[in-house]
């Protein structure tokens, strides 16, 4: 052992590529279980069985699948751009493979002597990290698109990109407060921040809820509780950042057959996938590291303390790919202008607002005594709240335009206006 | 030794990339070859399609505003994030300096709201 860590240039190097190995082999894994469960969710919730035939449960069906792929023809239409055709497939994949990088998916445990943490690189930049490989995969469909020298992958591949701009910038002003209150860009900071229970909190020191505080000594301390708006902006564009429905616009089999993956098959489409499912992965384990806590949970048990924070890392994130799975078989798809209504005339000033509204409640000015903090505070959720209440009761105009069609005459009528009209 | 944060990174993008490409390579082996002219055609619902679809195609100019409004609001968000992790030391400071910013912002973001760039359709 010593001798090959000599050679690969230390034991820092060794530990760096067994982290790396077992993440990629986990997010291979978790993708074929992910498809699975999605396959299993949706066939319950639409009252049928699912696959049922490869082991337990059906429970191989995807690895049946991709084997299946692999001895499948591999076309390349007359129309295609021999490289970029070749080269799409792997820009879809391989960014959300990096995204996964910042996740620190637990603790840390000490090998021979060396600590371990369970993150495979913990970036002073990791939230921007994060963002800038998840929009690097929006390249790979655009390119599909284009590379295929055909009409519909190509208005696919158009649509999609201007989707994932428009849903990237919300995605990246969600997460700023996040970083304002923790004053740190690192993932590994922002989950030790939500260490502990809210108890640790003084909120309500000095007031008549003093009493509710202890109450809170159970609550963990966790971002969606004081972050909730910044939460549903993000899990937004989350969503229509992995192409998936209510936003799977790029793909839209009604309207344009598969949409930028139309003239892929076999193994490259596989790949469209592998990316797809990854990154459904990667943004609900972001979810939960940011706003959920991460690693943190209520038990650590004396037996193997590092396997506790990992097992409820897991737990938090297979709800987040259940969210999404549910999403899927319950919504409807968006029409193309009104995701991009939803993207550019909600999503962005929402999370400008809240940016300044959590500005504005952290600020800690000298020379300003708390009791007047404290109703600046009160007084800036006021107004947010009285804006929102105006906002919903307004409600979108268009959704109020009535539109009276012409009545379409019966047969009968057009008959017998054809025969007055004659006659 | 302290190993530089990026090399687990790299080693993460050459072992995703290898992966890929490999597993089209293996693909393509294993896969038979069989390709004739109306196998290679573009996928057209049906009909004979006609040549050179992506070279001659022209597109609404809305794609390209969407673009240009894209990288000023992308510029933007990335002038936000060292403002936020510096937010305690800039306190009181920073906060009237990003309002300046954000208010200036806001109403250009008006203006194209106004003058219907973002309209997507009538």
């Amino acid at each position: 052992m010593g001798a090959i860590a000599d050679f690969l240039g230390g034991p820092d190097v060794v530990i760096a590529i067994v982290k790396v190995v077992v993440a990629f082999a986990a997010l291979l894994v978790a993708t074929l279980l992910t498809i699975w469960f999605e396959r299993k969710v949706i066939a319950d919730m639409q009252a049928r069985i699912g696959p049922n035939r490869w082991g337990p449960f059906g429970v191989l069906q995807t690895v049946a699948d991709g084997i299946k792929l692999f001895f499948k023809e591999d076309v390349r239409p007359r129309y295609a751009d021999r490289w970029t055709y070749g080269l799409a497939p792997v820009m879809a994949a391989v960014p959300s493979f990096l995204a996964f990088a910042v996740i620190p998916f637990g603790d840390h445990v000490t090998v021979g002597g060396e600590r371990v943490d369970f993150i495979v690189s913990d970036l002073n930049i990791g939230v921007l990290f994060f963002l800038a490989a998840g929009s690097i995969g929006v390249y790979g469909v655009v390119l599909a698109g284009w590379a295929s020298g055909s009409k519909y992958p190509l208005l696919g591949g158009i649509r999609s990109s201007a989707q994932l701009i428009s849903y990237e910038i919300a995605l990246g002003l969600s997460l700023v407060p996040i970083v304002l209150v923790t004053n740190s860009l690192s993932t590994v900071d922002i989950v030790a921040a939500q260490a502990g229970s809210v108890g640790n909190v003084d909120l309500f020191d000095g007031t008549f809820l003093q009493g509710v505080s202890e109450l809170f000594e159970v609550i963990p301390n966790w971002y969606i509780w004081s972050q909730w708006p910044a939460f549903l902006l993000f899990m937004i564009a989350g969503i229509a950042e992995t192409n998936r429905a209510p936003f799977d616009l790029p793909e839209a089999e009604t309207e344009l057959i598969a949409g930028f993956h139309t003239e892929y098959s076999g193994i490259r489409f596989a790949l469209f996938f592998l990316g797809e499912y990854i990154h459904v992965v990667v943004i609900s384990a972001m979810a939960v590291t940011l706003f959920f806590g991460g690693w943190n949970g209520p038990i650590v048990d004396e037996f193997l303390p590092w396997i506790w924070p990992v097992g409820w890392f897991l737990v938090k994130t297979i709800a987040f790919v259940y969210l999404f799975i549910w999403l899927r078989a319950t919504l409807p798809r968006l029409r193309y202008d009104r995701l991009m209504w939803l993207g550019w005339k909600r999503l962005i000033p929402a999370s400008l607002l809240w940016i300044m509204v959590t500005a504005v409640v952290n600020v800690n000015p000298e020379g300003v005594d708390e009791q007047t903090l404290r109703s600046i505070r009160l007084a800036v959720f006021g107004a947010l709240f009285l804006l929102v209440l105006f906002v919903v009761a307004k409600g979108d105009p268009r959704l109020k335009q009535v539109v009276t069609p012409e009545r379409p005459r019966s047969r009968r009528a057009q008959k017998q206006g054809v025969k007055s009209g004659s006659s | 030794m302290s190993l530089p944060a990026y090399l687990p990174i790299l080693f993460l993008l050459v072992l995703s990339t290898l992966f890929a490409v490999a597993s089209i390579w293996v693909s393509s082996k294993l896969g038979p070859r069989k390709w004739t002219v109306a196998k290679l055609q573009p996928y057209e619902s049906g009909i004979v399609p006609e040549e050179g679809v992506a070279e001659n195609e022209r597109f609404p100019v809305k794609f390209y505003l969407v673009a240009m409004l894209f990288i000023i609001f992308d510029i933007e968000t990335v002038f936000l994030y060292p403002w936020a992790v510096a937010y305690e030391e800039l306190a009181l400071f920073g906060l009237i300096e990003m309002g300046v910013f954000v208010g200036l912002l806001v109403a250009v973001y008006v203006y194209v709201w106004k003058r219907g760039g973002l309209e997507w359709a009538e």
